[in-house]
């Protein structure tokens, strides 16, 4: 994974997100990270809508995505984010406590790389995450940029 | 990963895919293995499991280089299939082209993989991979 490369984590749970992070950044420690707390702030993060922080042309972006979270829930985020014909590149790993397998199909179905069940134990869950830290910042594993033209979503619906 | 799960290798080097089997098992991924040689043979597997009666749960490791079908043209067929396209898909590429990483990740690949050119950095990289399946749950086609 290039060192340029954005780790966005949507994340309700503080206590999560941080042992998320921490971990995370044991393996990936060039990457930087970016926290949303529902599934709106990640939309127009990526949509290029609000008045938040906008999505940066040119940029690898991967996801890790909970599914429960408040305002619109993680399989939600994931279905715009595959219909969208420049987001869709974006690779999205599913981190959620749902372990129903119809939960796991949806996600797959819907287009998700991966689906993880957060371990219930913490030392499991720390080492579930050095674990994904580890095979993303393998230097071979390549991930595509979003926008390579430069333009942004928000710029081509004006 | 659930003991159920086969993990389909479609890899054309005999050697590529040795070094691949070795270190899933030596990073503890002791599931069923299922070669195939070409992308024609991984595509008859499948379409012919899509009918099966009981489901089963698969992950696909696949060469991006292969003889009869190439390996971008099989993810193409397995994603655009109704069933099929939820099995993850690995795509192992021999070098490193921007344009057919983008293109996997929109026809719906789950991650994408140069393999490294030393082998003890491939090693690692398997044996990487191998401990992400682990904590990983795949989901079974035909239900």
């Amino acid at each position: 994974m290039r060192e340029d490369t954005v780790i966005l984590i949507a994340e309700d749970d503080a206590g999560h997100f941080a042992l998320v992070k921490k971990n995370l950044w044991r393996t990936c420690v060039t990457s930087s990270f970016m926290h949303f707390r529902n599934g709106q702030e990640v939309l127009d993060f990526l949509l290029g809508k609000g008045d938040g922080p906008k999505i940066t042309p040119n940029t690898p972006y991967v996801l890790l995505l909970d599914i429960r979270m408040p305002k619109v829930d993680g399989i939600e985020v994931l279905h715009q984010i595959k219909a969208d014909p420049e987001l869709r590149r974006i690779p999205v790993i599913m981190l959620t406590t749902t372990t129903e397998p119809t939960e796991v199909q949806r996600a797959y179905d819907a287009g998700c790389s991966f689906y993880i069940v957060k371990p219930s134990d913490y030392s499991e869950f720390m080492a579930c995450v050095e674990h994904i830290g580890a095979l993303l910042s393998l230097e071979g594993v390549k991930v595509p940029l979003v926008y390579p033209s430069g333009r942004t979503g928000a710029e081509q619906a004006e | 990963m659930n003991q159920d799960v086969v993990i389909l290798i479609a890899e054309d080097d005999e050697g590529h895919f040795s070094l691949i089997r070795k270190n899933l098992v030596r990073s503890g991924i002791f599931n069923e293995v299922i070669r195939f040689t070409d992308g024609q043979e991984v595509l008859d597997f499948l379409f012919d499991k899509a009918r099966a009666a009981e489901p089963q749960a698969y992950i696909l490791i696949l060469d991006t280089q292969m003889p009869k079908v190439d390996g971008v043209t099989v993810l193409e067929r397995i994603k655009a299939h109704e069933a099929l396209k939820r099995i993850p898909v690995v795509m192992l590429a021999a070098d490193d082209d921007p344009h057919e990483v983008e293109h996997c990740h929109e026809l719906g690949c789950s991650i994408y993989i140069v393999k490294p050119a030393e082998h003890d950095d491939f090693v690692d990289a398997i044996r990487k991979v191998g401990q992400f399946f682990s904590v990983v749950s795949v989901p079974r086609i035909g239900e």
